[in-house]
Parts: C-alpha cells; structure tokens; sequence
C-alpha cells in the first residue's frame, strides 16, 4: 500500500525518485478493485441506463441517483469511521473517482458532492459540525455544493462582494451576495459560502439550504453538462448561525484554496474515467467501421489515434494513482486521535499542491486531445448528437476551466516552486548550484547496465531543464516574475511533463510490461524535444534580443537536453495493437 | 439455519477466450474472473433467506488460490464465511467436484444448498446433482421460484411448452438456481471492507478425494469455427422470400 516516507511537494524535480514511493495502481488490493468495480457497476447500471433523463434534467433524478449511490456506501469513502463513513484514502478515492464516470453529468455531481462539497466539513470543521453534518455527507441524506465563485470573481476568488455582518444578538450571520455557477447549487441540502465578515475578511460558512434568506436561481443552459445542476445561490439577508462559521473567520481563503488543492486531484482522477470511457467507444468503432472494405483499424492515422489516446491515459493514470499514493502516506502518519489531526491532514495537502495542480491540467488537457480524437475517428458521426462521442467533447470542456482554470494552475505550480525555493522549503537553489556546476564538469551518468538507461537519463535531463530555465527566469526578472506569464507557463510545462513522464516510466518499469515500457518510452521520446523547443524559445525571449546574453543560455541548453531518436511508429504500433485487440484500455 | 453456496469462479463472459499452445486448457494470464453469474442468484436466494429465518451463511469453492477472490465477493454480498477446498495439482471434472463440495457441505452439515443451475464456463450443469447424490439429498433445478415454510421448500420450475411445475421438497434439499430467481445485490463498499475480515477456511481436495479420480479425461480444446458470413437476397420481397425458400431448401436442406 502507500509508500512509508511522506514526500515533500515539488521534491521530484531535485531529488532522485525513489521507485518504492512512487504508488501504481497495479499494486492496488483486491477489496480497493473490488470498490472500483462496485462504482463501475452502479454507474453502468444505475446510472447511464439513465442517461437520457439525466441530460434533460428529470425533475428529482439527480438526487435520488445520488442518495442511490449513497446506499452503496460510495459517498462514505473518505469520511472518518468516527462520523459514519469508511475512512478510507486518496488511493480508494481514486479508484471510486474513475469508476464513476460512464455518465459524464452525474460524475461531475458525484465528484463535485464528495470533494469540494464534503471535503471542507471534513478537514476544517469542528467536532461538533462534523457529527451534525458528516453521516448525513455520507449516507447522501443530504447533498452538498462549494460556493465560491461570483460574477466578478472568478479566478480572481478573493475579489468577492458577498458579505456577512454579526447580527446584533452576535447569534448569527447576516449574509449578502450572490454566488455564481454553483454545480449541484440546485439540489444541494449544505453549501459551503465564502463571504467576507464586514466586507473585509474572507470566511468561509456552513450554510444550510433551508436557512431564511437562502435561494437559488435558475438552471445556466451550458455548452455540455446538460444534466448537472448549476445554478446562482443567492443570499438574500441570509440567517447563517454562528456556530456554522467554518475554521476561522479571516481565514477562509486558506480553506477556499486548498479544497480546491483536493478537487484538483479529483478532476485528474475524473478525467481517467473519462479517456477509459473514449476509448471503450473508439476502439471497438474502429474495428467495426469499413472503409475501402478494411477495418478502419487497420489504417496507420486511426490507429495512432487510438494508441495516443491510451498514452494520455496511462500518464494520467499513473500520476493521479502517484499522487494519492503520496497522499495517503503523508496521511496514514498522522495519528487520527491527536487534537490537531485535522492541521496536519490540511498541511500534507497542501504540502501537494505543485501535483495537484499537475493532476488538474494534465488530466483535463489530456482528456480534452482523447475527446477530440474520439470525435475524429467516430468521423460524421462524431458530430452527430445521436452517436456516444459528442456529448464528450462537449462536456470535458469545462475541465480546462472549472476547480482554477489551467492558465491560473500554470501559474500556481512555478509559483508555488519559486516561493518555496526562495523560503528554503525546497532546496531548489543547492540543485540549481549542482546543475550550473555541472554545466562545465558534465552532468552524472545514469549507469548504463539499468534496463530503459538512457530514458531515465532523458527524464532527469528535463528536470534538470525545469531547474535551470527556472533559475534563469528568476536571476533575469526577479521580483517582476510573476509578470513574466509565459515563461512561468513553459516552466510549468516542463515541470508537469517531468512528473506525468516519470509516473509513467517508473511504473513501466516496476511492472515490466512491454506494451507500459513502449508507452512511457513513446511519451518520453515525443515531449522531450517539444519541451527542449519551448525551454529554448523561453530563452530567447528572456535574452531579450541581447546576443551576448543569450549565447551562455543556449549553449547550457544544448548541454542540458540531448536528442535521442525513437521510432515511434513502431511504439505506437505495440500500443494500438494491445487496445485495438482488447477493445478497451484497461 | 445453517446455508450452503455452492460457487464457482468462471471467466468473465465478455473474455476472449484464447487456447493453450498445448491444447489443454485455456490461456489464463488476461482472463477477468467473476463469480458464475447463476451462482450470483444462489447467494442471493441465501442471503434472503438468512435474512427472513436468521442463521448463516456459508460459501463453498472448489479451485485454485485465485478462487478465493470470488469468494470474498460473495462475503462482500453479506455471506457470513467461506470455505475453499484447494485444487491446486488435482485433475478437475464435475464428479471430482461434486466428490469434493460434498464432503466439505457434509462436514459442515448444511440444512439446505444453493447453487447456480450451471457454470457458464463448461456449461455441464452436473456438479450441483453430484452433490445431492452424494449427499443422499433431493435436488430441483432449474428453480425460478423458492418459499420455504417450516420445513418444506416449495419450488418452481419451467417444463417444455412453457407450463410450470410446482414442487414441494422436505430440507435437505440442493436448489439449482435459475435466472429470474432474484435480483442479485451488489456489494456495497463497507460490505467490501467487512469481507476482508471474514474468515476463508482452506481444505485439501486429496483428504476430501480419497480414492476417486476424475472420470473425464479432457483430450483437447479447440474454439468452435467461425461464423460464415450471411447472404443478403436482394430483389423485390416477393421474388426474394421465393428465393430464400429455394435456398433454404435446395442449398440449406432445412425444409
């Protein structure tokens, strides 16, 4: 199970990954499989043999599917036994998240109910919250929704008008404001609203739907999602209790983001479902499809559609499974009875906000390129409503944006490195001294006798490139950083290939599975060059047209990366072999 | 009242089944395995009568360690305990099986069985009347209707031409389990977490065997042949049920 020693955030870019501590799903128990195929048969069953209903919105559906759900216990998971639920990881978390997505709107109600609805009662409530609402949480009883966003506070969370004032008796909140685009804001028993206590500190509150002075709006008609609820909370002299005051007031920004840090993951962990659902209808379309009296499977463009698809898949998946292995170590050290279990639990999560953020973009942008194909092989009739495609491509669109948009993400994970480098949290500075040093005396050589050597070399090369473009941006722009958008993205971008490509080989390697090793050397030889390319134009626009001052970067680049060739064709070829045969990823 | 379940772990019928280089057996390395699904319903007629006279519940497997798995499946299911009899190394037939799940049900002196009709593997629908035999009980199969008052089942089951037979059976009895029977339940998740705890006990097949041997001897497997392609008759509906007659007569023999 989860790895024994509790890793630091951001620690794979400097440290040697040990093999032991990275969690593949291949090592999952027998009874967390047998979750995943309790979630995979209730939403197969219950849930897309409703498909259509769901989509127009069936009066009640939603909610009786979800307190269906809850009778399966699958809303239990990862409340405490203490409050009624199982207590149960991030891992069996993930496991749940994956498995419950053969019906996109209701996956998204689930996700959304179970993580940034229950979550925050859960890590930040006190006791006496947590026994009123968490066994109520589990069973569905009641439903819940996160309130954070507002019309003009978007990503920008914090710029939020909705305001709350002590009533005169000091027994209650008086709350203000209107709350936007709220998924399950309709069918939702307990939201949790961000308001700021006399307009000034940001605080996060219990409130119950049936509370004076709550209402919501109506239905948003959506691009995809048809059958999710997303309406506008509305709180209108709303009457909250004192003692449904969430953590402390003032410190509600600190719950608002790292609620998000765990419905980050949790989106990752969706969108893996949700390419394993593609590619369960791509694949098996693909052989049955006849053009030119062959299978279209038989043809090079379809099939290395097929088999990039089952790429993004595997990456996803083996980061996601990485990251809530982590998790659950960092957790199962904590002991459950100390008075401030909860602190910590917060601390270990937010300790893995860098792979969250990873997990978040990775897993919607991946999803997003497997949806996209999906409609590409499917042809006409991916356009056409009728088929199982369209929908998709319509409905992943929104992972891109909702949970911090990828944009505000790209930013939160060189952010979030630089800052911790600069606190010492992370010893980023020793790496980039070792690497700039190395530079002129070369860099160690992954001993040669290790099976895939020379592709562990290429991941530790990006690494090396993530520190020291990183480096560079730093020492160049300093405390105008944060302004220097694009180069923190390519940044970012290197830095969450560097984990999705080391997830995947690690996990190759653990397993030796042929088709796993022809997958992580596929990815690995296909993003090396693309990031060497970004890493370099970063450069160039940081030299700002000044030759002298771009030649050392260059010539540190081209000691950095190193092109090895691949025949991919062929990679691919062993990828869509295995999926196409077995119709399905998995 | 003590409740036996006779299971049996078969591949998933979505499989592929692919044959053994040898020809003996099955390639085993990708198959998904799950619980029979005929056994699926013969929990299920358990667990309700558990439920309505109280006692236990007792799931009975003969198979290789990865057996267990179904096993726990159907401790998942709300079964109380298992019982795995090892075949690792033993020449498998119905009648060994039935030898084996009879003298483990013996042992434990069940007051009444379930098992699925068949196993949708082989298909033999034997091992279910061995055990009776072996047992000295009745059995009834294919049962789509079971009431137990006192100590007397009243069972139903489907006869040619779409009549129904009601029996009435004094217990024992081995109830051979139909489709339509129930609606399985599945596994909730803190049913899933309890199964862990649930004790497997695990008996050796020789100490049940004792002198018997299996009587068939399995020569080969082979994959039934494909299906040819269909004809298409084109043509005015007329002219074209004319000449599927023809064909059907001349070139099919049928009629």
């Amino acid at each position: 199970m989860p790895s024994p020693s509790t890793i630091k955030g951001g620690s794979f870019l400097i440290e040697p990954t040990v093999s032991a501590d990275v969690f593949i799903p291949e090592e999952l128990s027998f009874e967390f499989k047998e979750l995943g195929a309790t979630a995979a048969r209730f939403s197969t069953r219950e849930v897309f043999s409703k498909a259509e209903a769901i989509e127009t919105k069936e009066p009640g559906l939603m909610t009786s599917l979800l307190k269906a759900a809850g009778e399966q216990g699958l809303l239990m998971l990862e409340v405490p036994e203490a409050y009624g639920g199982l207590g149960l990881g991030k891992v069996a978390s993930t496991v749940i998240a994956e498995n419950i997505t053969h019906q996109t709107s209701f996956s998204v109600a689930f996700m959304c109910h179970t993580g940034i609805g229950t979550l925050p009662v859960l890590y930040y409530g006190t006791d006496e919250q947590k026994k009123r609402y968490l066994p109520r949480l589990a069973t569905g009883e009641m439903l819940a929704a996160y309130a954070l966003t507002e019309a003009n506070a978007g990503t920008d969370a914090l710029a939020g008008k909705a305001k709350a004032v002590l009533s005169a008796d000091k027994k209650h909140y008086i709350l203000n404001g209107e709350k936007m685009f709220i998924t399950n804001g309709g069918i939702a028993d307990l939201i949790t609203v961000f308001a700021k206590v006399d307009g000034e500190h940001f605080t996060a509150f219990l409130v119950e739907r049936s509370f004076e002075g709550v209402s919501c709006g109506k239905e948003e008609d959506k691009l995809g999602l048809h059958g999710t609820s997303t309406v506008p909370i509305i709180l209108n002299d709303a009457k909250i209790p004192v003692e449904n005051v969430l953590g402390e007031v003032g410190r509600g920004h600190k719950i608002a983001f790292n609620v998000l840090n765990i419905g980050r993951w949790k989106l990752g962990a969706a969108t893996v479902g949700g390419m394993k659902r593609l590619i369960e209808l791509t694949a098996p379309y693909a052989n049955q499809r006849y053009q030119f009296g062959r299978p279209i499977s038989s043809f090079q463009l379809i099939r290395q559609k097929i088999a990039v698809s089952a790429v993004l898949t595997y990456l996803t998946e083996s980061l996601v499974y990485r990251y809530a292995g982590a998790l659950d170590g960092a957790l199962s050290k904590i002991e459950k009875d100390s008075p401030d279990c909860a602190k910590c639990a917060v601390d270990a999560i937010e300790e893995l906000a860098i792979e969250a953020s990873i997990a978040k973009i990775f897993g919607s942008e991946a999803l997003w390129q497997v949806s996209d194909e999906a409609v590409q092989i499917f042809g006409g009739y991916g356009f056409i409503r009728d088929y199982p495609v369209e929908h998709h491509y319509r409905d992943c669109r929104i992972n891109r944006i909702f949970e911090g948009t990828n944009e505000i993400n790209r930013l939160i994970i060189t952010g979030t490195l630089v800052k911790r480098a600069m606190s010492g949290r992370i010893d980023m500075m020793t790496r980039l001294g070792e690497i700039l040093s190395q530079l002129k005396a070369g860099f160690p050589e992954v001993d040669p006798s290790l099976s895939h050597a020379v592709w562990i070399d290429q991941v530790d090369r990006l690494k090396r490139l993530a520190v020291y473009l990183a480096g560079v941006a730093v020492q160049k722009y300093t405390t105008e950083l944060e302004r220097h958008q694009a180069t923190l993205a390519v940044i970012s971008d290197i830095i969450m290939d560097v984990y999705a490509l080391e997830s995947g080989l690690v996990r190759a390697l653990k397993v030796r599975s042929p088709v796993f090793e022809a997958v992580a050397v596929y990815a690995i030889a296909e993003r090396a060059p693309v990031l060497a390319q970004k890493a370099r134009q970063a450069l160039v626009n940081i030299a700002e047209g000044n030759e002298q001052a771009l030649s050392p970067y260059l010539k540190a680049l081209e000691r950095i990366v190193k092109f090895v060739p691949a025949n991919v064709d062929a990679l691919l070829e062993t990828v869509a072999a295995r999926v196409l045969e077995r119709e399905a990823y998995d | 009242m003590k409740i036996g379940v006779l299971l049996k772990q078969v591949p998933d019928t979505e499989t592929k089944i692919k044959i053994r280089a040898d020809g003996k057996g099955v390639e085993e390395g990708e198959i998904k395995w799950v619980i029979n699904p005929y056994d699926e319903y013969a929990v299920e007629e358990a667990l309700r009568l558990k439920e309505k006279a109280g006692g236990e519940v007792v799931i009975v497997s003969a198979g290789p360690a990865r057996a267990t798995e179904a096993i726990r499946q159907a401790l998942a299911m709300g079964a109380d305990r298992g019982i795995r009899i090892d075949t690792t190394g033993i020449e498998q037939d119905p009648y060994t099986t039935a030898v084996m799940l009879a003298g483990a049900a013996k042992n434990e002196s069940f007051e009444i069985i379930f098992a699925g009709k068949q196993a949708v593997d082989d298909d033999c629908a034997q091992v279910l009347i061995g055990v009776a035999e072996k047992l000295g009980w009745p059995h009834v199969t294919p049962v789509e209707k079971f009431a137990l008052s006192g100590k007397t089942a009243t069972l139903q089951r489907p006869v040619a031409g779409g009549t129904k037979e009601m029996i009435e059976a004094d217990l024992p009895v081995v109830v051979g389990c139909e489709k339509g029977l129930n609606e399985p339940r599945y596994a909730s998740l803190p049913g899933i977490m309890k199964a862990k705890s649930k004790p497997v006990a695990e008996l050796k097949a020789s100490e049940l065997l004792g002198t018997e041997r299996a009587r068939i001897n399995v020569t080969k497997y082979s994959l039934p042949p494909e299906r040819r392609a269909g004809k298409i008759i084109p043509g005015e509906p007329e002219a074209a049920a004319a000449e599927l007659v023809r064909l059907l007569r001349e070139e099919a023999k049928v009629i």
